[in-house]
């Protein structure tokens, strides 16, 4: 059982919904981002989304990549995002933590060498953008068999007949992207994701966590409502770019976790 | 061909893979979207119709077959092997790129789809995309770096004459792969009615096969066309194109992949020289195997997998990345891969204005000036045959910058 599994075996014994916050590793600089990783768990972060840098983020809007752009001038790698994720487990040793990025620095470091120190650095679960079950080779399966979550995205466009592809090697949780779109567009509405996560609810007993266009309190509760959580990240991100303290930023992190959990 | 399971143009597998390279790494929104496209045009490929309207196409809006034209001049100036120039830069808009563009664009209208974006680098996929889309009546939106859309400015102005959105993209470092990343987030928004006409042999699968399948008229008219003029069965024994994606050269280069006597040389932009600081664009002799825009490939990048910025004075070959076919080419070692500076291209540019008469794009002259160099040391009765892919009405100005001519001195007097 993986901290993920513990944390909604936990969620479903409290009646409670997950909140999901993503920030990115390094953004502003490596020793603010470190100051606000470690404080999403005091604001009601059930589980970690921390994003690693890479220059062509092609699912990404403007928030996020301007994030990877404020990282990778300040130096930010995925050994130090490791890194990163390490010294955080020195204080922390139960809040899940999700690398999400996208494949070439995965793949650049070599898929073997990568697993065996993300598991060293305490990972849980990867999610990774550009690889769909038709290049489960490539990384889900030795993930799988290294112990972490393979966590992966289903879409409006992904109908049912593909579903269960979808499905099939996917551990941790499911993630129901709420629009056809990129990170940080237009607003997510419960009434558009409800069916679907019904329609996703009725092949597999995995936790349906939604991103993708929830920035306010309300619409993490109403999309929460319907799921079995939510995720904020170009929101979150947004906070950080505007120059706000950590403690501006927990307590912004703090309101959209309440909002969530009062679902 | 010898048999079947030793020929080189059976790639891709039913994974779109070339050996390790191509594949399909795009996000799941845009999964069905490709498998999609996939079937409609495995369909198409055995429909006598599409090809037919095709080949309508061809001879009547864009003027093909292209001259296959004899450089008795050029051949006489270097001294050794014949030259031939295969002349696709004489297509309606002036470049190879529209061969590929009808096709998709029929393609789109046989699925339906009602707008069509594209990405660009120099202008001429985006010129060739918003050309076929006026002739069509079909909603277009070109995606083209801000840097571009500042030095090919003259472009520019033409696919907004042809009706097209032009979106000067500002993200990342405005160049060609972010303007191909915008496309993709774009894409990913306007799933049910867009489709996206990539311009190269690059991206997810079915891509680099499809556009190859679409540009290798050209070396089918090559091999009829040099059996004209130089004999029944006489194949070229260099073949040889310029690179930045790679879609030219697998335009010329597939239908010669199994003629075992036929050497195949694709020619890469060195820029200043492809040393450690990175100024080119040479993906295959400066970069390693990677991931980006839905295919592993040679990829420019640093020890991090983060992806650097290419350089050339050519802005059609400025992308960090190459098709995988030629990645695969590469590695098997079917095919040869070179690398030519701005400079030496740049005395290509004059060698063809002066002894041929032909302006040529900065892209063929990367070809042309490895043809200079081994053309000189090869027998006479070799024959060269190089894919002349564009003419260089767009460059102009970019040459006179850099040979110090000032265009606004109507005496024509050097700069300095």
């Amino acid at each position: 059982m993986t901290r993920i599994d513990a944390t909604f075996d936990r969620l479903r014994a409290e009646g409670k919904k997950a909140f999901v916050a993503y920030v990115m590793a390094g953004d502003p600089d490596e020793a603010r981002s470190m100051e606000i990783f470690r404080a999403l768990p005091g604001a009601g972060v059930d589980i970690i989304e921390l994003g690693v840098p890479f220059t062509d983020p092609m699912a990404d809007g403007p928030t996020i990549q301007l994030a990877g752009q404020r990282a990778l001038a300040a130096g930010m790698t995925l050994r130090k995002t490791l890194a990163m994720a390490a010294e955080f487990r020195k204080t922390d040793n139960t809040t899940p933590i999700v690398l999400m990025g996208y494949y070439n620095p995965i793949f650049s470091i070599g898929v073997d060498t990568f697993l065996s120190e993300a598991k060293a650095a305490g990972i849980d679960g990867l999610i990774v953008v550009d690889l769909p079950p038709e290049e489960d080779d490539e990384l889900c399966i030795p993930a799988q068999a290294a112990g972490l979550n393979f966590i992966r995205l289903a879409t409006p466009t992904t109908d049912d007949k593909r579903l269960p592809k979808v499905l099939e090697n996917t551990s941790g949780f499911v993630y129901y992207v709420s629009i056809t779109g990129i990170t940080g567009s237009a607003e997510a509405q419960a009434v558009d994701v409800a069916p679907e996560v019904t329609r996703i609810k009725a092949q597999t007993d995995l936790p349906i966590i939604v991103g993708f266009g929830i920035r306010t309190p309300d619409t993490a509760r109403a999309i929460a409502a319907v799921a079995d959580g939510c995720v904020v990240g170009s929101a979150i991100v947004s906070e950080i770019a505007q120059g706000r303290s950590t403690e501006e930023v927990a307590a912004y992190v703090k309101s959209l976790a309440d909002g969530a959990h009062s679902a | 061909m010898d048999d079947l399971f030793n020929s080189f143009m059976n790639g891709p597998d039913d994974k779109g893979r070339f050996g390790q390279f191509g594949g399909r790494f795009v996000s799941e929104t845009l999964m069905p979207l490709i498998l999609d496209l996939e079937k409609e045009y495995e369909h198409a490929k055995t429909d006598q119709t599409f090809w037919d309207e095709m080949d309508d196409l061809w001879k009547h809006y864009v003027g093909r077959p292209s001259p296959l034209y004899h450089a008795e001049r050029l051949t006489a100036h270097l001294g050794g092997a014949k030259i031939y120039l295969k002349r696709d830069e004489l297509n309606h808009t002036g470049a190879h790129k529209i061969n590929n563009v009808l096709g998709q664009i029929i393609l789109a209208r046989r699925m339906g789809k009602t707008r069509i974006i594209a990405e660009t680098g120099a202008g001429q996929h985006g010129v060739a995309t918003a050309t076929v889309c006026a002739k069509f009546g079909l909603k277009c939106v070109i995606y083209m770096g801000a840097h571009d859309v500042q030095r090919q400015a003259p472009n520019v102005f033409r696919m907004r004459l042809l009706g097209a959105e032009v979106v000067p993209v500002t993200s990342g470092r405005g160049t060609l792969k972010d303007a191909m990343n915008d496309a993709l987030r774009d894409w990913v928004t306007n799933v049910r009615d867009t489709f996206y006409c990539i311009g190269t042999v690059a991206g997810p699968h079915p891509y680099p096969a499809m556009v190859r399948d679409f540009q290798s008229i050209i070396g089918r008219e090559v091999r009829w066309q040099l059996a004209e003029q130089e004999g029944e069965g006489r194949l070229p024994d260099t073949v040889i194109a310029a690179i930045g994606g790679g879609s030219n050269a697998m335009g010329l280069f597939y239908e010669f992949l199994d003629e075992k006597s036929v050497n195949i040389i694709g020619v890469e932009a060195g820029g200043k020289g492809v040393d450690d600081k990175m100024e080119h664009c040479a993906s295959l002799t400066g970069g390693r195997p990677g991931v980006l825009h839905g295919n592993r490939t040679y990829l420019l990048q640093d020890d991090e997998g983060q992806i650097l910025e290419g350089y050339s004075i050519s802005a059609g070959l400025d992308y960090p990345g190459i098709g995988p076919e030629h990645s695969w080419l590469h590695d098997i070692g079917r095919a040869q891969y070179v690398s030519i500076t701005d400079k030496e291209a740049l005395e290509a540019f004059q060698l063809s204005c002066s002894t041929e008469g032909i302006i040529p794009a900065l892209e063929p002259c990367h070809a042309l000036a490895h043809v200079m160099k081994i053309a000189p040391t090869l027998p006479k009765d070799h024959i060269i045959v190089m894919n002349m892919c564009g003419r260089g009405d767009k460059d102009v100005q970019t040459v006179a910058r850099y040979l110090g001519f000032d265009m606004s001195d109507t005496e024509g007097r050097s700069a300095d």
